[in-house]
């Protein structure tokens, strides 16, 4: 018989409940349990942070994380980052700078660079590279996803001074 | 011993370390979990739950390693909500490091950039800003890589690890810690709950120096050196760890034996990094042959040594 385990996970907001193998990641749990299939899949090996998620506001790469660890916790995918039509200002920042290619990448990169941005406000074009060292593109270079988070970053400054609340937990 | 066998530890060297092996899936095999709220709840647990049971720490080495089926324990006891077991603080002469302290918490530890600065190289220098978030110390050094980059870093300042079991704790140190690749001086039964790490005063400092391919990649090869001088010139204690360049974390300590005494010239410090490098024993691999690596210990062996003696007396780096 398989064991299954009940797990209950705050994801964007809404409460959801299942009964999950232990071994069940929790980037399948998003994608086929839930259908959040923003959150991508590119290796084996836990290095191209294509999964990359937020559990109780920090990153981690989804696909070395069981969802039975989740239980009781918040996590935040790409889909939680808008704000119904609007934009978060890291996803205005890749469609304006051009921050994508084929895309693979950008659902977790863009995770990255928000958790980058709520630690550092302002960060160099170093502190941005590192920051997302963990997140693997094939297409871009780079060049045009630093441009995007730096984009992010003074819009995100703008938003506060304006006194208008931040999107994303 | 907490060991793996020969075949299944080179297995996970050239599958997670190098490329992934074709044919292997990303799905771990079924397995019992607990999440125990207490450390004697664990205990218990880990003794009533047959030999292949294991902690999980962070998880960012053991569930790499199930998702390719190189390893598949029966249950696993997940430490990640037991209270009191990540800090970082001195207490009766000792610098103490809870196990289960994140990485990232190492690298962005006050405490540690000014009195103990090459934990905070080595940290900053371990997998990527997303793996450090969930990484722990405890699991870092009981997951024994000779890659993983704490090691060295724990054989330079003479740290040692206590092990919890139901009998109460015991002290390993770090010169007995490391067995062998994957391989660790804990005992099934037991938790490792707290590196300790004499106390400094002045006259200390230390660094951690690793060569690496890309940022984020386990090290082509790395150093770690910590020295204690008197009167600002003459070495009164050495510590020098090598990460990747052998089966285990390697002490080198023959070079430590030299260094005490010595005042830190060019030749030297020169004299210590070859004996450093022939400590080492680096096998040829992906990140480079044999040779080139035990030539980069003589120059990461040089470059820690002076940046540990510019601490050590007050100067920048
Ligand atoms: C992409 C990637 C790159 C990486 N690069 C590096 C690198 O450059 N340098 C480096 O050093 N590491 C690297 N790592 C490994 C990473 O640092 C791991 O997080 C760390 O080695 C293990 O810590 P953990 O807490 O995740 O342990 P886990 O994966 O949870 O556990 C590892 C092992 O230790 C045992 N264990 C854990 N805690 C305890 C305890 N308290 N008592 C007894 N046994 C315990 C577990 O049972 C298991 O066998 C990398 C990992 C990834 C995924
Ligand atoms: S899928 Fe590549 S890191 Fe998670
Ligand atoms: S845009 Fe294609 S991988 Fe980054």
């Amino acid at each position: 018989m398989v064991n299954k385990m009940h797990i209950a996970v705050t994801v964007n907001g809404k409460d959801r409940e299942a009964d999950v193998e232990p071994r069940l990641l929790l980037v399948h749990f998003l994608r086929e349990n839930l259908s959040l299939t923003g959150t991508h899949i590119g290796c084996d090996t836990s290095n191209c942070g294509a999964c990359t998620v937020m559990l109780n506001g920090m990153t981690v790469k989804s696909c070395t994380v069981f969802a039975v660890q989740a239980n009781g916790k918040k996590v935040t995918t790409v889909e939680g980052l808008a704000n119904g039509a609007k934009l978060h200002p890291i996803q205005e920042g890749f469609w304006e700078k051009h921050g994508l290619q084929c895309g693979y990448c950008t659902p977790g990169m863009m995770m990255a660079a928000v958790a980058l941005l709520q630690k550092n406000q302002n960060p160099t074009e170093e502190e941005i590279r590192r920051g997302i060292s963990g997140n693997l593109c094939r297409c871009t270079g780079y060049v045009k996803i630093v441009e995007a988070i730096q984009y992010a970053a003074e819009k995100l400054k703008e938003t506060q001074q304006q006194g208008m609340e931040v999107p994303a937990r | 011993m907490n060991e793996l066998t020969h075949k299944q530890s080179q297995c996970i060297l050239v599958s997670l370390r190098l490329e992934p092996v074709r044919g292997l899936h990303m799905i771990p095999a079924s397995f019992e979990y607990s999440s125990p709220k207490t450390l004697s709840e664990a205990i218990s647990l880990l003794e009533t739950s047959g030999s292949d049971s294991k902690i999980l720490a962070g998880g960012q080495s053991l569930i790499p390693v199930m998702k390719l089926r190189l390893g598949s324990p029966s249950r696993l006891i997940d430490i990640n909500n037991i209270e009191g077991l990540n800090y970082i603080r001195e207490s009766d002469g000792f610098l103490r490091i809870g196990a289960l302290t994140r990485i990232v918490d190492l690298e962005s530890s006050e405490l540690l950039k000014k009195k103990y600065p090459i934990i905070n190289d080595a940290a900053s220098h371990i997998a990527d800003p997303t793996v450090r978030n969930l990484g722990t110390a405890g699991g870092n050094v009981s997951h024994a890589d000779p890659a993983n980059d704490l090691p060295a870093a724990m054989l330079a300042l003479s740290a040692e690890f206590v092990a919890t079991s139901s009998g109460g704790s015991r002290v390993i140190k770090a010169k007995d810690f490391f067995v062998d690749a994957f391989t660790t001086a804990l005992k099934h039964e037991e938790i490792l709950t707290e590196i300790r790490i004499p106390q400094f005063t002045v006259g200390n400092g230390g660094a951690y120096l690793k060569l690496e391919k890309r940022v984020g990649d386990f090290a082509i090869a790395g150093v770690a050196a910590q020295i204690s001088v008197t009167q600002g010139v003459t070495v009164a204690k050495a510590g020098i760890g090598l990460t990747a360049v052998g089966s285990s974390a390697i002490e080198a300590v023959e070079a430590e034996q030299y260094l005490i005494g010595q005042t830190l010239t060019a030749e030297a410090i020169s004299t210590a990094s070859k004996l450093a490098a022939r400590a080492s024993n680096p096998g040829t691999d992906l990140r480079g042959p044999g040779e080139y690596k035990r030539e980069m210990i003589i120059v990461l062996t040089t470059r820690a040594l002076k940046r540990a003696y510019l601490r050590a007396t007050g100067g920048a780096a």
